[in-house]
């Protein structure tokens, strides 16, 4: 593989839709086994840039190099490839309706790793519990499904292949203060242990101070700063200022502080 | 090194008054199958680790390892393992933690008995039963809904009426007519090839035109609404119900049945004898022209033929398009209703909606048929 060590290399992305342009020339660098997160207002395109990166969205123009190929100039084949080390969380979970939980997180193992389907349960198991979903979700539809739980059996299918890279597209939004935190644990063990580079679309402060690395901040149809969070919070720019020092950037902040002198 | 034979196994064990257990290879999901055909559980209970022959492990492998010590013998060694970055350690212990508290698989499904095939008449029985009174009350409730909005013209939804009437109606004209026009004109050859054989070929006039009027115009015309527009009113309302839009109107306090049904329902009511009528036209047209270029029936003279049909005839047929346009119309909305949750929902309710509303209107043109008979009509 390409021995660079940035995994998403995005530059002039462009992105219009009719009259409406959301990206003119964006530039985004993201290293191998950073937590990036992505805020920005709504309707700043956060989600048109993430579905740009995976090759959902075809842009209008510009580059995009996942581990260094580009997805739209593959053959399908080594597209295939490429995708299977990519893992995406959407943003209302887009679990396969027609299958159980369970089925959902074993179809990647059956379809791509050839497993056999008593092996495949066996490990979308240990998925589910690692992303902390209860016991008797398993059989469930995604139907009878809440939120949160919605949430993290959508996360077990996206870690199902051990991904090189994963898409986060409001993970939090939507679980209760603990499994947030927990989530973000989660998200950090699974960081150190592989490697992990994680894209992450989000609005939740206090995930940007646990967990994020670094952050990058769109505003006015391109990346206006990607810093560490302490460089990013002292940008000084109307917006920024406005999203990382209100009323809940300043908990979060706190939080953060009294939490590294214990 | 006692072990140097060993080295291949991914898994080895050495046996000296401290087992150790020695981990090799790549554990990751690749290989997982064949690793998982290959190692074993140890003989021995280890006390140390040494994983420094590991080249990569991932939560597919740790799975393994952990499933065949135990999460609780992995603990005990993980601070002691050598050759094991804090990384790895990391993912063991997370994975091991996780498989504490993993959902068990799904038992398999019992196998299939006798008393099962009668269970299941007597549920799909009791099923249909309770289909049949929902839709009564939903035909009950939609007409009462009409009753009460009908004295109050501020009430009347005529914009999205005729919207709808625009795309169940207008939009389907070109196919309903082309549609019963090459009826038509297999209804005036099929005629034309029996009724020759007596020297009877002008009756084929009179073949087509009666079944046209009477039946097939009004039938062709309905069974393309139930599949055409049944099936969207469906899809539209099961769409709008997934994503929580009826729940929306209900707690505005606007009645779903009066914003969504009854423009339907009325756009269907009006829009479906007209169609009927075009397609009794159609069908005449296509039987003319067969009549034309193969009997030799003049056009003139076909009209003639035509014009000597009692109008009843016409208003016969045309009287059971107003029926069958709200069977269609409800049976769509309230398929729509019951849809729940996901889109596969949406999809068995669409089929059930196209399949339900034709059955009942060749049932009803069954009946109808019985009933003009028996009237001598």
């Amino acid at each position: 593989m390409v021995s660079t060590d940035t995994v998403i290399r995005v530059r002039g992305l462009c992105n219009r839709f009719g009259e409406h342009v959301v990206h003119e020339h964006l530039d985004l660098d993201v290293q191998r086994g950073e937590i990036m997160g992505v805020v920005g207002g709504s309707g700043t395109g956060k989600s048109v840039l993430l579905r740009s990166i995976v090759g959902l969205l075809r842009p209008s123009a510009g580059e995009i190099r996942l581990l260094g190929e580009d997805l739209l100039s593959l053959d399908s084949g080594d597209r295939q490839a490429l995708e299977r080390r990519v893992g995406v969380l959407f943003q209302q979970g887009a679990l396969f309706s027609s299958l159980t939980v369970l089925e959902n997180v074993a179809l990647p193992l059956i379809e791509h790793a050839g497993l056999s389907r008593e092996e495949a349960n066996e490990l979308a198991c240990v998925r589910l519990a690692l992303t902390g979903l209860a016991d008797h979700a398993a059989g469930l539809y995604p139907a009878d499904l809440s939120g949160g739980m919605i949430k993290r059996a959508a996360l077990a299918r996206a870690l199902v292949l051990d991904p090189d890279i994963l898409f986060l597209d409001e993970p939090t939004a939507g679980l209760d203060p603990i499994g947030a935190a927990a989530f973000d644990q989660l998200l950090l063990t699974l960081r150190n242990a592989f490697g992990l580079t994680v894209f992450l679309v989000t609005h939740d402060l206090d995930t940007l101070y646990t967990a994020c690395d670094r952050v990058a901040v769109l505003s006015r149809k391109k990346v206006l700063v990607n810093d560490t969070l302490t460089a990013v919070a002292a940008t000084d720019d109307e917006w920024i200022q406005r999203y990382f020092h209100g009323p809940r950037g300043r908990a979060a902040m706190a939080e953060r502080r009294s939490g590294r002198t214990d | 090194m006692q072990y140097h034979q060993r080295m291949e196994s991914p898994l080895s064990i050495d046996d000296n008054a401290q087992p150790c257990l020695h981990l090799h290879g790549d554990w990751t999901l690749t290989h997982y199958a064949k690793l998982r055909r290959q190692v074993q559980r140890p003989a021995l209970r280890p006390i140390r680790m040494d994983a420094s022959g590991l080249t990569g492990i991932d939560t597919a492998g740790a799975t393994l390892l952990i499933n065949l010590l135990g999460s609780a013998q992995i603990r005990e060694l993980l601070p002691r393992a050598e050759g094991l970055s804090e990384e790895r350690r990391a993912l063991l212990l997370s994975v091991a933690d996780a498989m504490q508290h993993k959902p068990q698989p799904p038992e398999d499904i019992e196998p299939w008995r006798l008393t099962d095939m009668v269970e299941a008449t007597g549920r799909l029985t009791w099923i249909h039963l309770q289909h049949l009174l929902q839709f009564l009350d939903f035909l009950g409730m939609s007409l009462v809904t009409l009753f009460r909005v009908l004295p109050r013209p501020d009430r009347w939804r005529v914009t999205a009426t005729v919207a709808q009437m625009h795309q169940a109606g207008f939009n389907a004209l070109p196919i309903v007519a082309l549609l019963n026009f090459l009826v038509g004109a297999v209804v005036a050859f099929l005629g034309a090839t029996v009724l020759q054989q007596f020297g009877a070929d002008i009756y084929t006039v009179d073949l087509v035109a009666y079944a046209f009027m009477r039946e097939l115009g009004v039938l062709l015309a309905a069974i393309l609404l139930a599949g055409r527009t049944a099936s969207a009113f469906t899809a539209q309302i099961g769409s709008m119900k997934v994503n929580e839009e009826l729940d929306a109107l209900r707690v505005q306090g606007l009645d779903p049945v009066e914003l969504l049904v009854l423009p339907r329902l009325l756009a269907m009511v009006i829009t479906l004898p007209l169609l009927a009528f075009v397609a009794v036209l159609s069908g005449m047209t296509g039987g003319a022209m067969v009549a034309l270029l193969s009997l030799d029936i003049s056009v003139t003279q076909f009209i003639g033929i035509v014009h000597d049909i009692p109008v009843q005839h016409l208003l016969l047929g045309l009287a059971k398009a107003p029926v069958f346009a709200l069977m269609i119309a409800l049976i769509g909305c309230l398929e729509g209703f019951k849809v729940s949750g996901s889109a596969r929902s949406v999809g068995d309710h669409t089929t059930a909606a196209v399949v339900q509303s034709i059955f009942v209107v060749i049932v009803l043109d069954a009946v109808a048929a019985l009933f003009y008979m028996e009237m001598g009509w």
